[in-house]
Formats: C-alpha cells, sequence, structure tokens
C-alpha cells in the first residue's frame, strides 16, 4: 500500500527542518549543560569526600567484631540461647516504643495541618500575594534545612528533657517539608477548574475548596504518610538528645557497652519501621489505585 | 479486512459493548454513531487492545489480535492508528516531537528513546504536517496551539505510522465548525486517496451521512442499525438517540420538539 505522507522534495524541506532544528537548538543545549553541570558535580563531591577505600578496608574488621559483640550475652552465649535474658527490658522498652511511634505520629499531623494551609499561600499559580508567597516559602525552607535534631536539642533546653521537645521539633521540620512538597502539587493542578470557580465570584479560599483541593488532596496524603515512615525513623533517634522515645535507651546502651540491650533495641526498631513501612506504602498503593480507576 | 466476532466489554457488573458482530472490508469509511455512553468509544479502543475484551475475538486479515502481547501486540497497534477526542498529544513536548512518536514502533528503541530520528524519518513527519498546513508550528510546544491544530497533529502522528486503519474517537467533539470541516475532510483524503479503513465515532449526523459509506449504530453496547447513510431515517435515528436526537437531528428535523434553553447545556 502507497504511504498516505506524500514526501516533500528536499527543497522545500530543508527551511523546515532548518527552523525546526533553529527552535529546539537553544533547550537542547540548555540540557547538555545542566547533564554536564551534574556529571562535573559527582566528580568534585567524590573528591573532597574523602572515599578512602583503604581506610575503610582495613577498619572492616573492627565494625565485625563489634556486631559480632552485638549478638552475645555477658556470659558469652548467643543472645539466642536465651531470649527472656536477651529482652530483659521488654515491657520498659515496649512502652519507649509506643511513645516514639506516638511522637512521629503528633508531629507528622501537626506538621501536615500547618503545611496544609502553607502551601496554597506558597503555590506560585494560585498564591493570592507575591510577598507573603515569598515570607512562606523563605519560612518553610527555614523549617526544614535546621537539621531536626539540633531543634530538638534547642527545645530540650527550653522545655526540659521528655518527648514534647522531639514532637515540636518533628512537627517543625515536617512543616517546612510537606510545605514545599504540597506547593509543588498545588503547583502542577489544572488552572481550568480555579478558574471556573473564580469566575463565579467566589472568594479566594473558595476557589482553592471547590478547585484546587480536590485535585490535590490524594497527593497531600500520599506524601503525609511517606513523611510518617520517615518521622518513625527520626523519632527512634531523638532520645539521643534527651527529647523521648526509644532512642534515650538505645543511646544509654550504646554509651555503656551494653552489646546485648543493644541489638534488641535495635531489632525491636527494624522490626517496627518494616511493620510501618508496609502498612503505609500499601495504603499509599491503594489511594494510587483508586486514583487511578476514576 | 477487520472482522469483530461477539465482542463483549464488562466493566462490572455493566456491559458496555455486548456481543457486537461487524466486518469491515478494506478502504471503508464506517461512522460509528450512538448515544453517549452506548459503548462507541469501548469498541475502537478494544480494537486497538487499548481496553481488553471481556468476551469474543477480534480478527485482522485472518489473524487474531485478541491475543497479542508484547512485541507483536505494539505491531497491531502500529497498524490501527487511533485518535482522541482529546488529542492525547503531551503538551509540554514540541509538535514534531509529538507527530515522531508514530515512528516509535518503527524505529530502533535507543534510537526513539534519545529523539534521535534520521533525516527521513523527520522529513516524514515534517511532510505529514505540511500536508496538513502545520509544518511551520513544528518547533513550538503542543500545548500552545489550538484544538484545531492539535488535532492536526494527533492525524500526522497517526500518518506516519502509515497504518492500515484509523480509529478516530470521537475526533471533532471538541472543535469548533471550522476545525471539524478541516479534520473530517483530512480523514476523507486519507480514506479515499490512500485506501485506509477509516473507523470513526461520530455524534452528529449530518457529518457521519456526509463523510462516511456505512453507518453503524450502537444502543446500550448492541449492534442495532449497519446501513448506508440513505438508510437511516429520522425516525430511526429517533430510536437510535432517545433523548438525544434533538440535539444530532437540529430543529427542522424535530418538529415536535421546541428547543428548550436548559437542554443546550446538557452535554
Amino acid at each position: 500500500m502507497a504511504s498516505p505522507v506524500v514526501h516533500l522534495p528536499e527543497a522545500q524541506l530543508r527551511p523546515l527542518l532548518a527552523s525546526y532544528d533553529a527552535a529546539v537548538r537553544s533547550r537542547r543545549f540548555h540540557s547538555l549543560l545542566v547533564m554536564a553541570c551534574i556529571v562535573a558535580a559527582i566528580g568534585l563531591s567524590s573528591v573532597s569526600a574523602e572515599v578512602d577505600l583503604a581506610k575503610f578496608f582495613g577498619n572492616l574488621g573492627n565494625f565485625t567484631s563489634y556486631i559480632w559483640r552485638l549478638f552475645h550475652l555477658d556470659n558469652g552465649a548467643w543472645v539466642w540461647a536465651d531470649p527472656v535474658e536477651w529482652y530483659w527490658g521488654a515491657a520498659r522498652w515496649l512502652r519507649l516504643l509506643g511513645e516514639t511511634l506516638l511522637m512521629a505520629y503528633v508531629g507528622t499531623a501537626l506538621g501536615a495541618i500547618g503545611a496544609f494551609f502553607l502551601a496554597f499561600l506558597a503555590a506560585a499559580n494560585v498564591a493570592p500575594r507575591p510577598w507573603l508567597r515569598l515570607l512562606v516559602r523563605r519560612f518553610c525552607e527555614l523549617c526544614r534545612t535546621v537539621p531536626q535534631l539540633v531543634f530538638a536539642l534547642m527545645f530540650v533546653i527550653a522545655f526540659g528533657l521528655g518527648p514534647l521537645a522531639g514532637v515540636l521539633a518533628m512537627a517543625i521540620h515536617t512543616l517546612g517539608a510537606l510545605g514545599k512538597l504540597f506547593a509543588e502539587v498545588v503547583e502542577n493542578i489544572d488552572m481550568k477548574p480555579v478558574e471556573g470557580v473564580s469566575a463565579t465570584g467566589a472568594h479566594w479560599t473558595a476557589a482553592m475548596r471547590y478547585g484546587a483541593l480536590p485535585q490535590t488532596l490524594s497527593n497531600f496524603v500520599s506524601y503525609s504518610l511517606l513523611r510518617f515512615e520517615i518521622n518513625v525513623r527520626e523519632a527512634a533517634v531523638m532520645g539521643f538528645v534527651g527529647a523521648g522515645g526509644i532512642g534515650m535507651d538505645l543511646i544509654e546502651a550504646i554509651r555503656k557497652f551494653y552489646y546485648s540491650d543493644v541489638s534488641a533495641i535495635l531489632l525491636m526498631i527494624v522490626v517496627t519501621v518494616a511493620v510501618i513501612d508496609t502498612l503505609t506504602s500499601m495504603a499509599r498503593h491503594r489511594l494510587i489505585g483508586m486514583e487511578e480507576r476514576h | 479486512m477487520l472482522r469483530l466476532d461477539g465482542v463483549v466489554k464488562k466493566f462490572g457488573d455493566k456491559r458496555a459493548v455486548d456481543g457486537i458482530s461487524l466486518v469491515v472490508p478494506k478502504g471503508q469509511m464506517v461512522g460509528v454513531i450512538g448515544q453517549s455512553g452506548s459503548g462507541k468509544s469501548t469498541l475502537l479502543r478494544m480494537i486497538n487492545r487499548l481496553n481488553d475484551p471481556s468476551e469474543g475475538r477480534i480478527f485482522f486479515e485472518g489473524a487474531d489480535v485478541t491475543r497479542l502481547t508484547g512485541r507483536e501486540l505494539r505491531q497491531w497497534r502500529a497498524r490501527c492508528a487511533m485518535i482522541f477526542q482529546q488529542f492525547n498529544l503531551a503538551g509540554r513536548l514540541d509538535v514534531l516531537t509529538n507527530v515522531m512518536m508514530g515512528r516509535a514502533f518503527h524505529a530502533p528503541l535507543w534510537r526513539a528513546l534519545l529523539k534521535l530520528w534520521t533525516h527521513d524519518e523527520k522529513a516524514m513527519g515534517l511532510s505529514a504536517l505540511e500536508g496538513l498546513d502545520m509544518a511551520r508550528l513544528s518547533g513550538q510546544r503542543a500545548d500552545t496551539l489550538s484544538g484545531g491544530q492539535q488535532q492536526r497533529v494527533a492525524i500526522a502522528r497517526a500518518l506516519i505510522q502509515e497504518p492500515e486503519i484509523i480509529l478516530a474517537d470521537e475526533p471533532i467533539a471538541s472543535l469548533d465548525p471550522r476545525n471539524t470541516q478541516v479534520v473530517m475532510d483530512a480523514l476523507q483524503h486519507i480514506n479515499r486517496h490512500f485506501g485506509i479503513t477509516v473507523m470513526c465515532n461520530l455524534h452528529s449526523l449530518d457529518l457521519a451521512r456526509k463523510y462516511c459509506d456505512r453507518l453503524v449504530g450502537l444502543a446500550a453496547g448492541r449492534l442495532v442499525f449497519d446501513d448506508v447513510p440513505a438508510a437511516l431515517t429520522d425516525s430511526v435515528a429517533r430510536d437510535l438517540y432517545g433523548l438525544e436526537s434533538g440535539e444530532v437531528l437540529g430543529p427542522e428535523s424535530r418538529p415536535d420538539l421546541v428547543p428548550a434553553p436548559g437542554l443546550a447545556i446538557a452535554n
């Protein structure tokens, strides 16, 4: 069968090709430039981070012997030979683990609620005031660039030892991180529904509520669940600076060389994090699946 | 020759397409008509295998296309180009890149992924665009174009697949009258001059009568009409479209109904 495309003569084609090439040349140059920068940055950073393979392999023995000691009781037996002795502090550790989960939950919830409101003020496509948008952006940046442990230390000094400091530190970091992600979700929405609602004379908040929110909600939930996974891990080390949770006992065991306690607590944390990861990713996939069916 | 044999598509309990058997000879221009929700789109999508039939089989030139997988399935899709109501272009990519997707099956994968189209391939894309008066816009982002221009880009994409069938799913439903004519003329031209079979879902009976050799009417997923356009009388059309008949027949052919202002936005 004859091709349905009637080929143009070369003379007619040449100017068309030339004008297409001219149109895409600057874009192509930009992407090549970005790629070159990324490659150069990888090279430079591996030099300055002093990745020293000789040192790594030389000291590998110390590390393995530490691991070996972690899995032995004081009397020299393997830890699983006597689980009751290994988990002598199970009741206390479980309570602390519960406290850790609660810290992560409250911290995530508070941060996500704050981020929810800030996102609409920070998104370039819907922000009501440019200066407010910049202010909110800088605020979110501040919240997420200061490490959580630093915030936690500051709050421990202000409010004393305990989970309150950890929760506050986590809420602030979550606010900053989710504020940015949520704002980006809002920036990716289709503006037609927003225009549709605004054109009726509705207030900005109503336009957000009915035009923007329905498009963003599932992504908000999905990012919040991801953040919860991360915060469970983070909450486990909050105790290192006295900000509550199981980290307090973990750092004590490490410092005082209670080897079997370290492995017992670490195993509990690993299992908990794995369970939370599985549950939240199941929830997120459910959510994404539901979106696609509609 | 395309042959559908008792094709059924179930979505949950609903039978969107309910046992359709149909033979489309090579080179025919077939209009598929019927109410919204009568199964027209699902039918076309099943031929391209964007949806898989729940029951029944589809044959092309004697080969069963309902069982194809992998590369063979993609080859079949390359042979039956699809045109969509909403154009389905990648809005952030430029026009020519969108068109070159029509060669994505034919070109080696690594070249297609790196946008390394040969001179001949680009010439083909630009020629197809020029045939639709669109070559001068080849470097523009697709989402900067009007609906009619986007649909012409989509047709160029379909053409450089060098397909044997073109499946057009309500190709003009989002277009103004002038672009409607441009797009329908283009489809007719492709059909008449290159003998490519065209199956076109249409909502408007006027257009279906004007452009098609044969009309196939669906109602609730079943085939209820299959004849030349002349055989489609207003009374048959009214049965086919029920409440929507006013809007597809035009006011002069429905003296029994006074146009109600509220109905104009019902669709």
